[in-house]
C-alpha cells in the first residue's frame, strides 16, 4: 500500500523527466550528438559542477559555522543570530541578484554568483545542522573532553555526529545550484540552466534547450550518486540516553566579539544589501506602485497557490518519505532518488512540459491551480519527502507494532499514531515547499490560471519594464511573507528554547 | 505534424502516469468535464502578450471600458509565450498572440497557427510592418540605436554604421545584450542584408572588441546614463521608460540616441504586433481588439506611454525622437527575420552567448 502510494509520488515527479526524453528523443541521434559533443557543453559542464562545488562548500563552512554558533556557545544575542541566520531563506536569487547588481559596479561572473548564490542558500546547510546540533545527546562530546581531548577535537566529534544534516544540506544547496535561474542570468555565470533560458530565448531553440536539460539530468545523477556514496560510510551513532538533554555552552569569552562581528558582516552581505538596495529604488523611482488592491490580490494569489502546492507536495510526500523511514532497501532508495531528478530541472522545462502534459492528457485541468501544483509537486517532492523521513526515523515503529497489537486496524494505526508522530516533519517540510513556491517564477508564469498574478509574477512584470519603484512593495511584500514560513523552519530546529527560563 | 507516432506515444505515456495518479486520488478529477471551446461573440477574449503587464494592462483595461468584451490575459517574455503556443498547438486557449518581435510572430506563423488577417485591417498598416500573407500586423514600431554618453562619446565621433563597432577606437566600450530578441533580430537582419559571412565577421569583431555584455536593454541604458558605459546597442524606447522611472523627460537624461544613417543595418525597425489563432478567425469581439489596437487611441497611447512609433500613418510619433518617416530604414523584409535556426548557430558559435 505504502509503496503503491510511494510509486504515484515519484511518477508525479517523474512526468517532467518523460516528456524531457520522449522530446530529446525526437530529435534524433544525429542532432543530439551535434547539441552534445561541443567544447560550450564541456565548458558549461565544468562551470556547473564548479559553481555548485563552491557554492556548497561554501554554504556547508558558513552554515555549520553559523549554527555552531548559535546552538553551542554563549553568544550575544543569540536568538536573535537564529532567527536572522534562516532569513535569507526567504530571499530570491533573482531579488538578491538584482540588488547586488544595482550596489555594486561590474558585479558578474562566476565569483560573483557564487556569492550570490552561497548567500541564498547557506540556511539550506545552517536550519538542519542547527536543528541536529539542538538534537544531539551531548554524551559523547562530553566523553571526548573528559578524556583530555581539546576544543578543536571535541568540535570534529560534533561535525561527525550532525554529518547527516551537513550532507542532506548540502545535496540541496548543490542540487539547488543547477537549477538556479535568478543569479546566474542576471550575474550572467554560464551555466547549464542559463544556457537552457537562452535557448528558448534564442529563437525557441527547444532540441538544443531539452538536450541541455538532459545532461543536467546526468549532472543530477552524478551528484546523488556522489551523496550516496558518503552516505554509505556513515555509522549510526546511538543515542546514549533517552532525555534530552541541553549540551554546555563553550564560553567564547574575548572571542564573542570576532565571533559577533563575523556573523553581522555575513547578515549584513546576505540580508542587507538586498534591504538597502530596494529601498533606494524605491525611493528614487517614480514609477506607481500597484493599488494596494493589486498588491494585497497578488499576495493572495502567492499564498492560495503556494499552499496549494505545499499541501499536494505533503500529500505524495508522506508515503514516501515513510516507506523510505520504515522499510529501507534498494527499492525505497531507488525511489527516493528518482523523486531528486525533477527538482534539479530548472522551471521553465518542468513548465513546458506540463504544457505539454495538461494539453495533451489532463486538458481540463490546464492553466489551473491544480496543474500548478501538480507543478510544484514535482519540482519540490524531496524537500518534503526529506521532512516527513527525518520525522518518521525519529518515531520508533515500536509505537505503531503496540497499536496494531492492541488490535487497531492499518488506517486507525496511521490516524492515530503515525500521523501524529510525523506532524512536526510534514510541518517543517510544508513551511519549506510553501516558501519555495512563494519564490517559483518560470514555471508560475507558465502554468499559472489565465489573469492570476502572484507577487513573483508582479515583481518581473515590473523590473522588466525598468519600473522599480513599482516593483519594490511586491519584493518587500514576497520577502516578508516568505519570511513566515522561515521562521517556523528555525522555531522547528528547537534553537529558540528558552532552556535557561527553566 | 512531424511526428505523431511519438507525440502520442508521449500523450500514451503521460497518460499512463495519470492513470496511476487517478487511481490513487480515487477519482477525484473525475467531475471536471472538459468545456469545448466554441468562440462566438461571447464578449470575452484570451490574449497571450509577450509584453510587460504594465504597460499592456492599462490598454487592455481601455478597451474592455469601451467595448465591453473581457480580456483574460497571460503575460510572458515573448520567446517563453512563443515556446507555450508551439507547445499549445491546435488546442490552445489563446485568441490572440501580442508579440515583441516580428521573428517570434513568424515562428508562430510558420507552424501555421495564425488565421490570415483580412486585407481591410493589414491595409491600414505599411507594407515593410506586417506579414507577407497577412498572419501578423505590426501595432508599433521600435528603432535599434545607440545609445551614448556624450560625455564619454563626443557627437563628432558617432559612428556611421554599426559596423564601425569592432574597430579599436571602440575597444571595452560597447554594451550589448545578446540574449535579447531585439539583438537576435538585428544579427538576422545583418545576414538577410550582408550574408552570412558578414554577420560571422561582425560577431567575431564584436567579440574580440572587449564588448560590455549585459542582460538586457534597460541595464545598458542606466549604465550608459551613470556613465559607467561610454555607449549600446538597444532599442530606441529604452531611453523613454528609465527617464521616466526617474520622473523624468527623455530630453533632460544625460544619455542619448544616435540613429545609424543611410539605411545601415544598426538602424533596423522591428516591430511588436499580434496575430490571431486560427480558431478565433471569424470571432467578433477579437477583430474588435486588433481594430482597437491599430486605432487612434491605442496608437497614441504606445507614443505616449511606450516611447514606441505608431505604424498607423498620421499618428502622433514619440517626443523626442525624429519622426519614424525620417528614418533611414535598412532594406530589410521583416518576413525574413522567422529564419532564426541560423542566426542562433551564429551568435552561439560567436562565444557572445554560453
Amino acid at each position: 500500500m505504502l509503496l503503491a502510494f510511494s510509486v504515484v509520488a515519484v511518477g508525479v515527479a517523474l512526468i517532467p523527466l518523460v516528456y524531457l526524453m520522449v522530446r530529446t528523443g525526437e530529435a534524433g541521434w544525429a542532432r543530439i550528438a551535434e547539441e552534445l559533443f561541443t567544447r560550450r557543453v564541456l565548458r558549461l559542464a565544468l562551470n556547473t559542477l564548479g559553481l555548485a562545488a563552491v557554492v556548497t562548500t561554501a554554504s556547508v563552512v558558513l552554515g555549520v559555522g553559523a549554527a555552531f554558533l548559535v546552538v553551542r556557545t554563549d553568544l550575544p544575542l543569540r536568538r536573535t543570530f537564529a532567527v536572522l541566520a534562516a532569513l535569507p531563506l526567504a530571499v530570491p536569487t533573482y531579488i538578491a541578484a538584482f540588488a547586488w547588481v544595482s550596489t555594486v559596479e561590474g558585479f558578474a561572473g562566476f565569483w560573483p554568483a557564487a556569492l550570490v548564490l552561497t548567500l541564498c542558500s547557506y540556511p539550506y546547510v545552517y536550519l538542519p545542522v542547527a536543528g541536529a546540533l539542538t538534537a544531539a545527546d551531548p554524551a559523547l562530546e562530553e566523553v571526548a573532553r573528559s578524556f583530555g581531548r581539546g576544543s578543536w577535537r571535541t568540535f570534529l566529534v560534533i561535525l561527525r555526529r550532525v554529518r547527516p544534516a551537513i550532507v542532506g544540506g548540502g545535496l540541496l544547496v548543490a542540487l539547488y545550484v543547477l537549477s538556479d535561474f535568478g543569479a546566474v542570468s542576471i550575474l550572467r555565470a554560464d551555466t547549464f540552466t542559463r544556457a537552457i533560458f537562452i535557448a528558448f530565448d534564442l529563437g525557441f531553440d527547444r532540441t538544443g534547450a531539452l538536450v541541455l536539460s538532459s545532461v543536467l539530468v546526468a549532472l543530477t545523477v552524478l551528484i546523488l550518486a556522489g551523496e550516496t556514496a558518503s552516505r554509505r560510510t556513515d555509522a549510526r551513532l546511538a543515542s546514549l540516553g533517552t532525555v534530552r538533554r541541553t549540551p554546555a555552552r563553550i564560553r567564547l569569552g574575548w572571542r564573542r566579539w570576532p565571533a559577533v562581528a563575523a556573523l553581522a558582516c555575513l547578515l549584513a552581505l546576505a540580508l542587507g544589501v538586498t534591504t538597502v538596495s530596494l529601498g533606494h529604488r524605491l525611493a528614487q523611482g517614480a514609477s506607481r506602485p500597484g493599488t494596494w488592491d493589486e498588491v494585497a490580490t497578488a499576495a493572495g494569489n502567492s499564498l492560495l497557490l503556494s499552499a496549494a502546492g505545499a499541501a499536494l507536495t505533503i500529500l505524495l510526500a508522506v508515503p514516501l518519505g515513510l516507506l523510505v523511514a520504515r522499510v529501507p532497501g534498494l527499492l525505497s532508495g531507488t525511489l527516493e532518488r528518482l523523486s531528486y531528478l525533477s527538482h534539479a530541472l530548472p522551471g521553465l522545462v518542468i513548465g513546458l512540459s506540463l504544457v505539454f502534459f495538461g494539453i495533451n492528457v489532463v486538458y481540463p485541468l490546464y492553466q489551473t491551480t491544480a496543474l500548478l501544483a501538480l507543478a510544484y509537486a514535482a519540482l519540490f517532492l524531496p524537500l518534503a519527502a526529506a521532512s516527513v523521513t527525518g520525522a518518521a526515523v525519529h518515531a520508533p515503529p515500536v509505537l505503531e507494532d503496540v497499536a496494531r497489537s492492541l488490535g487497531s486496524g492499518g488506517l486507525a494505526v496511521l490516524r492515530r499514531v503515525t500521523l501524529p508522530l510525523l506532524l512536526p516533519g510534514i510541518g517543517a517540510g510544508a513551511a519549506l515547499v510553501f516558501l519555495t513556491c512563494m519564490k517559483e517564477l518560470p514555471t508560475t508564469l507558465l502554468l499559472r490560471p489565465t489573469g492570476m498574478d502572484t507577487l513573483a509574477t508582479e515583481l518581473w512584470s515590473n523590473t522588466s519594464v525598468a519600473a522599480y519603484a513599482a516593483a519594490a512593495p511586491y519584493a518587500a511584500l514576497l520577502v516578508l511573507l516568505s519570511s513566515v514560513p522561515t521562521w517556523l523552519l528555525t522555531a522547528r530546529t528547537g534553537i529558540l528554547t528558552k532552556e535557561d527560563a527553566s | 505534424m512531424p511526428a505523431p507516432t511519438r507525440r502520442s506515444l508521449l500523450t500514451l505515456a503521460c497518460a499512463g502516469l495519470l492513470a496511476i495518479g487517478l487511481a490513487a486520488c480515487g477519482g477525484e478529477e473525475d467531475g471536471t468535464s472538459g468545456t469545448s471551446a466554441t468562440p462566438a461573440s461571447d464578449k470575452k477574449i484570451t490574449v497571450y502578450s509577450g509584453r510587460s503587464e504594465s504597460l499592456v494592462k492599462p490598454l487592455l483595461e481601455k478597451f474592455t471600458q469601451q467595448s465591453g468584451i473581457t480580456v483574460e490575459a497571460r503575460y510572458a517574455a515573448t520567446a517563453a509565450m512563443a515556446s507555450q503556443l508551439l507547445e499549445e498547438g491546435d488546442k490552445s486557449p489563446a485568441d490572440v498572440f501580442f508579440a515583441q518581435d516580428a521573428g517570434a510572430l513568424g515562428a508562430v506563423a510558420k507552424k501555421g497557427m495564425f488565421a490570415p488577417l483580412p486585407n481591410e485591417v493589414t491595409g491600414q498598416v505599411p507594407e515593410s510592418y506586417r506579414a507577407r500573407g497577412g498572419e501578423w500586423v505590426g501595432v508599433t514600431a521600435r528603432s535599434r540605436v545607440l545609445v551614448y554618453n556624450p560625455d564619454l562619446v563626443p557627437a563628432a565621433q558617432l559612428p556611421a554604421s554599426v559596423f564601425d563597432l569592432t574597430g579599436p577606437a571602440w575597444k571595452g566600450k560597447v554594451g550589448v545584450a545578446p540574449t535579447n530578441a531585439s539583438f537576435q533580430a538585428f544579427v538576422t537582419a545583418i545576414r538577410v542584408q550582408h550574408g552570412d559571412a558578414k554577420a560571422t565577421e561582425f560577431l567575431a569583431g564584436l567579440k574580440a572588441n572587449d564588448p560590455q555584455v549585459r542582460d538586457g536593454n534597460a541595464k545598458i541604458v542606466e549604465e550608459v546614463e551613470a556613465g559607467t558605459l561610454a555607449a549600446g546597442l538597444v532599442n530606441h524606447y529604452y531611453l523613454g521608460e528609465i527617464a521616466k522611472e526617474r520622473g523624468k523627460t527623455p530630453e533632460t537624461m544625460k544619455a542619448k540616441l544616435h540613429f545609424f544613417p543611410n539605411g545601415d543595418t544598426g538602424a533596423l525597425v522591428n516591430v511588436a504586433g499580434v496575430g490571431v489563432l486560427k480558431k478565433a478567425a471569424a470571432d467578433p469581439d477579437v477583430r474588435a481588439f486588433v481594430d482597437y489596437l491599430l486605432g487612434a487611441e491605442a496608437q497614441a497611447y504606445f507614443a505616449e506611454q511606450t516611447f514606441e512609433y505608431p505604424v498607423i500613418p498620421g499618428a502622433a510619433a514619440p517626443a523626442y525622437v525624429p519622426p519614424l518617416a525620417s528614418l533611414k530604414v535598412p532594406a530589410v523584409d521583416l518576413n525574413d527575420l522567422d529564419q532564426l535556426e541560423a542566426t542562433i548557430a551564429l551568435i552561439k558559435s560567436s562565444g557572445l552567448v554560453p
